[in-house]
């Protein structure tokens, strides 16, 4: 039987409805959709795309199951190497992974990879089955996690399974990290989050909120009562770009703006109690990914024009290709190779007004991008009356500033040892974006991974 | 989930919740504050930390019912909990031997220079304060300041207790009697934090302020703490709260406060329906 050279399509939302409501845009695939995506899957013996996921999942193992309609075993797969599942299938860059490797992809359409994981997870969760693997025998040894993101929940739950205590330690009053207070609910909703803590949790995870490490306890006192100790406390420090106006009120920062809607469902104001300043023009500066989730959620609360302002061209963005497109679908307006120099306020210091030059595209940086210069003369101004910045976040100096003897890289990042995610501090681990800077959640869940099986060895062999 | 053990009414308005809260309570230091929610769909807020009990495992919280959320926190009762419950956070207060300091509070500032004044009188400084309020009834903490104190005045906007008049009117007069004052330490109103900061320049008196700008994390992570000092932007939540008065942008700080006037207006009209208050 011939490949179908085409993914099987997902249904989703249409821009025109999705962009009034907070609700997933995608809506996943029915068991029927499910098994023809899984036909197309070669089946390879020596499977690339094994090779392209940072937590080593049995893909051909689990899509094989699926094919057969055994989902609950094709589930049992997927969760022997990764514990969020139905997070990792919707927000992981599958393009540059799994997908990437994918045979079929080398002709056609790769396999729908991440959308058959997040049907066996979805699957799985309607069902309202929550199965627990086996855990190992209690070892008795102690580990503290800091910071319930991709990178502690995994850390944590590998953790569990070989039969460690494990307990996270979370300075928001709700667990998941960037998953609640970063990505939002159409795109990860929180329900689904609070599911994949809930089967940590079952693992025997104990979870603290409102705990701050570095203020309520400092690592070095979590190692008086733990045998071990990882960070994963991600890139919180939000970066701006100092220049004039930036503190007029109206200019968030994307993580303020984020952690409103998100953490806070600002959106549904006055219910909850957290506002947010609904701008009729907004502008997003910044081209990640991060960048398109502010601005999407710009036009969900109503904004007349949600715009990106971005200081290269489209090529350069790094955000995902999909997260674009779906972007221009709803309606962002993009002004690339812009950069905001001042802002204007009116008498109330509240921002009205951008300033903006325009670049060009120079010689290649350090980043092999080619570096974006000012156009000389080429001020203009635009008209906005919130402001987000998005242009990047740094790891969060609480637990490097209060951590005795631990090595800090120049960007503020915790150095460790790619291979095991040791610091320099015996005994402590850390992994995710706290030591390599902002990036991914399926990297930091690798992280998380990676450093729980060295945390198993150190605990066993007692050696550093 | 720190459980209110005592609840006390200290003014109109004025409400001090003594809560259990051991791990905060070991770490907590002069100058420090917590965050709180008072219910699931509730907003974060900062509050001062009062004072601390390290054996018994206490935090003292004071504060002012001015807006929803703690008008909400007011109506908890003695035995309840409130669900979240964050800190210490900031940092700390700096203390050493200055010589004579000047403690001020303002206000629900008094119990937050409270036990900055003590501290500071601990390690053998000559500690003069002064309360200011409005009204003889909203003056508080006057035995507790009269206790860590050397000196102590009382000054109300209309004169019916001590002095008449605001806290520079009655630095004012201690300064120009001669006495020489090392540090100010400041903790009101924006506006009276401004008015002793512009007042003690002239005198170059160092002054600390703490900022009550407004937060959500805490941690350093969103930056709507952010204020200008001496021209440079900080995060009031993990740089501060406490500042150098003299380099404070006022302005920015209030024009800030001011965010979300309009939504708090809304969020206080529909609590008080719905709880049936004036």
């Amino acid at each position: 039987m011939a490949i179908n050279p085409k993914k099987t399509p997902m249904r989703e939302q249409s821009p025109k409805e999705r962009i009034k409501n907070f609700d997933e845009v995608p809506l996943g695939y029915t068991p029927e959709e499910a098994m023809a995506e899984a036909k197309r899957c070669l089946q390879c013996k020596k499977p690339p795309c094994v090779k392209g996921c940072p937590v080593e999942i049995d893909i051909p193992g689990f899509i094989n199951k699926i094919k057969e309609g055994n989902f609950k075993e094709a589930i049992r797969i997927l969760k022997d190497k990764n514990s969020l599942p139905a997070i990792c299938g919707r927000v992981c860059p599958q393009e540059d992974q799994c997908e990437k490797e994918c045979v079929v992809g080398k002709k056609y359409e790769p396999v729908g990879i991440g959308r058959l994981e997040r049907f066996a997870a979805d699957w799985e969760a309607e069902q309202g089955l929550m199965e627990i693997p086996k855990i190992e025998k209690k070892t008795g040894k102690k580990v503290a996690v800091v910071g319930s993101g991709p990178a502690g929940l995994t850390c944590a739950s590998e953790l569990a399974k070989m039969g460690h205590q494990v307990v996270i330690f979370e300075a928001l009053h709700k667990p998941g990290g960037v998953l609640v207070y970063g990505i939002p609910e159409f795109r990860l909703p929180k329900k689904i989050v609070e599911r994949e803590v809930n089967y940590v949790k079952a693992l025997g995870v104990k979870i603290i909120c409102n705990f701050v490490v570095g203020k309520t306890k400092t690592v070095d006192e979590l190692l008086e009562e733990f045998d071990a100790v990882f960070i994963g406390t991600g890139a919180g420090l939000p970066w701006f770009m100092n220049i004039p106006g930036e503190n007029y009120t109206g200019i968030y920062s994307a993580n303020e703006y984020l952690i409103r809607v998100n953490l806070m469902k600002a959106y549904l104001f006055p219910e909850y109690d957290t506002p947010i300043v609904r701008g009729k023009n907004v502008a997003v500066i910044g081209g990640g990914n991060v960048a398109m989730d502010a601005a999407r959620t710009a036009l969900r609360l109503g904004a007349e024009k949600s715009m990106i302002i971005y200081r290269r061209s489209k090529a350069e963005m790094p955000a995902r290709i999909e997260e674009i497109e779906r972007a221009e679908e709803e309606g962002v307006i993009f002004h690339f190779l812009t950069l905001p120099v001042r802002y204007y306020a009116d008498e109330n210091g509240r921002v009205k007004e951008m300033e903006c030059i325009k670049m060009e595209l120079g010689e290649p940086d350090h980043t092999g991008r080619r570096k974006p210069v000012p156009v000389p003369n080429s001020n203009f101004k635009i008209p906005v009356d919130i402001v987000v910045v998005a242009i990047g976040q740094s790891p969060n100096p609480l637990i490097p500033q209060t951590t005795k003897d631990i090595e800090i890289g120049k960007h503020g990042n915790i150095i460790v040892d790619e291979k095991t995610g040791k610091t320099t501090k015996k005994g402590v681990f850390a992994g995710g974006d706290i030591a390599t800077g902002a990036a991914t959640v399926i990297l930091a869940m690798g992280a998380g991974k990676i450093a729980a099986r060295a945390i198993d060895g150190y605990l066993k062999s007692g050696i550093w | 989930m720190a459980k209110i053990l005592k609840k006390e009414s200290l003014a109109p308005n004025i409400k001090k919740f003594i809560v259990e809260a051991p791990e905060i309570a070991k770490k907590a230091q002069p100058g420090q504050f917590v965050i709180l929610r008072v219910d699931e769909k509730g907003e974060r807020i900062p509050l001062t930390i009062g004072d601390f009990d390290r054996k018994k495992g206490t935090l003292t919280i004071i504060f002012q019912e001015v807006g929803k959320s703690t008008i909400h926190l007011g109506m908890l009762k003695e035995g309840e909990e409130i669900p979240d419950l964050v800190g210490p956070l900031g940092k700390p207060s700096e203390i050493e031997k200055f010589g004579t300091v000047c403690c001020i509070g303002g206000g629900v500032g008094t119990p937050e220079v409270y036990p900055v004044a003590r501290a500071l009188k601990e390690v053998d400084n000559y500690v003069i304060s002064i309360i200011g309020a409005r009204t003889k009834e909203l003056v508080i903490m006057e035995k507790e300041m009269k206790e860590v104190s050397d000196e102590l005045y009382i000054t109300t906007d209309d004169g019916t207790y001590g002095m008449k008049g605001l806290v520079t009117d009655a630095l004012k007069k201690i300064l120009d009697s001669g006495k020489k004052i090392d540090r100010v330490i400041a903790v009101g109103p924006v506006i009276m934090m401004k008015a002793v900061s512009e007042l003690t320049k002239n005198y170059n008196i160092k002054t600390i302020v703490s900022l009550n700008a407004m937060m959500l994390d805490g941690t350093g992570m969103c930056g709507i703490c952010r204020v200008e000092i001496g021209g440079e932007t900080k995060f009031a939540c993990v740089d501060g709260p406490e500042f150098d008065g003299h380099l404070v942008n006022y302005n920015l700080l209030m024009a800030r406060l001011k965010t979300y006037l309009e939504e708090e207006k809304i969020s206080l009209k529909l609590f008080k329906e719905k709880m049936g208050i004036q």
